[in-house]
C-alpha cells in the first residue's frame, strides 16, 4: 500500500514536471544570453544567467505602460462589473416589481451571446461615441455582464428574507439594507466575482487588438506582448523575458487566492446546472 | 406613497445600471448585427443593402470561410475530448493525494495566464524542440500542435470543475456500492461518473463552447498558417472585418457561427437525458 502511494505521487510529480516544462523553459531561455535560444544541446542554462533581459525587455518598450494600463482597464472595469451586478442582483432577489421574471430573462438570454457577433457592430458604436484607442472602449463594452449578476444572486437568495425584514423594520431604506446587510454577507462572493473579472480584463485580447490603434500608449499587456514579439522575434531570450513578466501577476493573484479561486470555480460551474 | 409603489421605484434604480449597460452594450449591438449582416458595409464608403449575398457568398464562394469552419470543427471534435478526458483523469488522480490542493493550483496555472504569453511561449517550445520543418509550419500537423497547446493551457479549468465534483459524491452511495461488490472500473463506471454527470456536462457544454470561438492561439501560433490549415472561424470573421474592413461580410459570418454554437448546445441539452443524472 505504501509503496503504491509512493509510486502514484512520485509519477504524479513526474506529470506535474512534464506539464510546467513550458514555463520552465520560458524562465531559463529568459536567463540566456542573445542567440544561445537554440544552442545546442537545447540545455535549459546559458553560459551565464542573464537577469539584465528582464530590465532590458523595459528599454525596448514601454512594458511599464501595459502593466499600468491593464491594472486601470482591469481595475476600473472589476469596479463596474461588481456595483452593477451587485446591484442589479439585489433587485432580482430582493424586490418585487412588474415585470421582474421578464426582465430577467432577457438578462439570461444575453449570456448566449458570442463576443465575436458584438465585437464588429461594437466597433461601430465605439466609433459613434468617439471611443475609438480610448480606456473607456476597453473598460465598457464588456463591463455589464449577466454572468455577474446571476452568480450574486444565487448568493443573495441563501440570504434569509427575515433579516432583511427586521433591518427594514428598524427604519432602513432599500438602499441602507444593501450596503449594510447584503454586501457585507456576500464579500466571498463579490471577492471571487472580481478575481475572475479582473483575470478577465487583464488577459483579454480580441477585443483590445480591435479597438487600440497606440499600443504604446493604451496597449494592455497581451497587446504589447504581441507587438512585441512580432517585431522581436529573433530576440527569443528578451521575449520570453516579457511573457514571464506578463504571466507574473496572474501568477502571484493565483497563489495569494487559490483556496477562493478554487471553491469559486466549484461554486460557479455547480451555479451552471 | 404606498409600500408597493416605493419598492418599484426602488427596484428602478437597482437595475437601471446593468439594464441600460446591457442594452447599449449588448442588446443594441444584436439588433445592429442583424440589420449589417444583411448589408455591403465597408468601414469607409457607402452601405449597401444586399439581402442574403453575405451568408451567400461565406457559403458558396469564400475561399476560406468553409475552411475555416471546417478547421474549427476538427479543432473542437479533438480538443473537447482530449480537455474533458485529461482532466478528469487527473482529477481522480489528483482527489486521493494529500497535496491535492497543491496539484490543482499547479495544473490551473496556464488557465489564468495571459493566453497571449502561453501561446508566445508554446511557439518557441516548437521551434526549439520541432526539428525543420517544426510541428507548427508542417500543414501535417500545425492544427495537431494548436490543439496540444490549447488543452495544455485550459484543462486545468475544467479539472477544478470535476474536482470539486468527487468531492461532493455522496459517501453513502459509494459505500452501498462498494458493499454490492462494484470496485474498479466498473465502481468508476456504473457508480462514480452517473455521480458526477453534471458536472461532466457542465463542462462538455461550455468547453464545446469556448473551442467553437478559439482565436488566439493559432493567431499567435501560426496566423492561420502555413496556407490555411489552421484558420478558423473567429480569425474569418476577424480579417473579414478588420483586415478586408467588410463589416457587413464579418457580421454574417459571426452570425452563421452563432447558430453553428446553439445547434451544438441544443443538441447536448436534448441529449443529456440519456445520460445526465440529477439527484433529486
Amino acid at each position: 500500500m505504501r509503496a503504491s502511494r509512493l509510486l502514484s505521487h512520485t509519477l504524479l510529480a513526474g506529470v506535474a514536471l512534464a506539464f510546467l516544462y513550458p514555463l520552465i523553459f520560458a524562465v531559463a531561455t529568459a536567463l540566456k544570453p542573445p542567440g544561445e535560444t537554440f544552442g545546442s544541446p537545447t540545455a535549459l542554462i546559458g553560459s551565464e544567467l542573464r537577469w539584465r533581459n528582464f530590465a532590458d525587455v523595459f528599454d525596448y518598450v514601454p512594458f511599464e505602460r501595459y502593466i499600468g494600463n491593464g491594472v486601470l482597464v482591469s481595475g476600473a472595469g472589476t469596479l463596474v462589473v461588481l456595483a452593477a451586478s451587485a446591484l442589479s442582483a439585489y433587485a432580482f432577489t430582493a424586490l418585487r416589481w412588474r415585470g421582474r421574471d421578464g426582465v430577467f430573462l432577457v438578462f439570461l438570454a444575453t449570456m448566449m451571446v458570442p463576443q465575436e457577433v458584438l465585437v464588429v457592430p461594437m466597433f461601430l458604436l465605439m466609433q459613434g461615441l468617439g471611443w475609438v484607442d480610448s480606456y473607456q472602449a476597453l473598460i465598457f463594452p464588456w463591463a455589464f455582464t449577466a454572468f455577474g449578476t446571476f452568480l450574486l444572486r444565487q448568493f443573495f437568495k441563501s440570504v434569509p428574507g427575515e433579516l432583511r425584514e427586521a433591518a427594514r423594520l428598524d427604519g432602513a431604506g432599500e438602499l441602507r439594507v444593501f450596503l449594510r446587510v447584503m454586501l457585507p454577507l456576500a464579500r466571498p462572493a463579490l471577492g471571487v466575482l472580481a478575481v475572475f473579472t479582473f483575470i478577465g480584463y487583464w488577459n483579454s485580447f480580441l477585443w483590445p487588438l480591435i479597438m487600440i490603434n497606440d499600443v504604446n500608449a493604451r496597449g494592455t499587456v497581451p497587446l504589447g506582448l504581441q507587438l512585441f514579439f512580432g517585431q522581436n522575434g529573433n530576440q527569443w531570450h528578451l521575449v520570453m523575458a516579457a511573457s514571464v513578466i506578463s504571466v507574473l501577476p496572474t501568477l502571484l493573484l493565483l497563489v495569494a487566492l487559490q483556496k477562493h479561486l478554487v471553491k469559486g470555480i466549484a461554486t460557479a460551474g455547480l451555479a451552471g446546472r | 406613497m404606498n409600500p408597493r409603489t416605493t419598492e418599484q421605484w426602488s427596484a428602478l434604480g437597482f437595475v437601471t445600471p446593468s439594464v441600460l449597460g446591457l442594452g447599449l452594450f449588448t442588446l443594441f449591438p444584436v439588433g445592429m448585427a442583424v440589420v449589417m449582416s444583411f448589408f455591403e458595409w465597408p468601414m469607409l464608403g457607402t452601405r449597401e443593402f444586399v439581402g442574403l449575398e453575405n451568408f451567400r457568398y461565406l457559403l458558396g464562394e469564400d475561399p476560406d470561410f468553409l475552411t475555416a469552419l471546417r478547421n474549427t470543427f476538427v479543432f473542437t471534435g479533438l480538443y473537447v475530448p482530449l480537455n474533458l478526458l485529461l482532466a478528469l483523469g487527473l482529477a481522480f488522480w489528483i482527489n486521493r493525494s494529500r497535496w491535492a490542493n497543491l496539484w490543482r493550483v499547479l495544473f490551473f496555472v496556464p488557465a489564468i495566464t495571459p493566453m497571449v504569453a502561453n501561446a508566445v511561449i508554446w511557439k518557441l517550445l516548437f521551434q526549439a524542440v520541432g526539428g525543420e520543418p517544426n510541428l507548427l509550419a508542417d500543414g501535417r500537423t500545425a492544427l495537431l500542435a494548436v490543439v496540444a497547446m490549447s488543452v495544455w493551457q485550459g484543462f486545468g479549468y475544467n479539472m477544478i470543475v470535476f474536482s470539486a465534483a468527487i468531492n461532493e459524491m455522496s459517501p453513502s452511495v459509494l459505500e452501498a456500492a462498494s458493499l454490492d461488490g462494484a470496485t474498479g472500473l466498473r465502481r468508476l463506471l456504473s457508480v462514480q461518473l452517473p455521480l458526477i454527470s453534471p458536472a461532466l456536462f457542465f463542462a462538455a457544454t461550455m468547453t464545446m463552447i469556448n473551442a467553437l470561438q478559439v482565436f488566439t492561439q493559432p493567431y499567435i501560433l501560426t496566423a492561420g498558417g502555413p496556407g490555411n490549415v489552421t484558420e478558423t472561424l473567429v480569425m474569418n470573421i476577424y480579417q473579414a472585418g478588420f483586415e478586408s474592413r467588410d463589416l457587413g461580410l464579418a457580421a454574417a459570418g459571426a452570425w452563421l457561427l452563432f447558430a453553428i454554437i446553439l445547434g451544438v448546445t441544443a443538441v447536448q441539452f436534448l441529449g443529456q437525458k440519456r445520460w445526465v443524472h440529477y439527484e433529486s
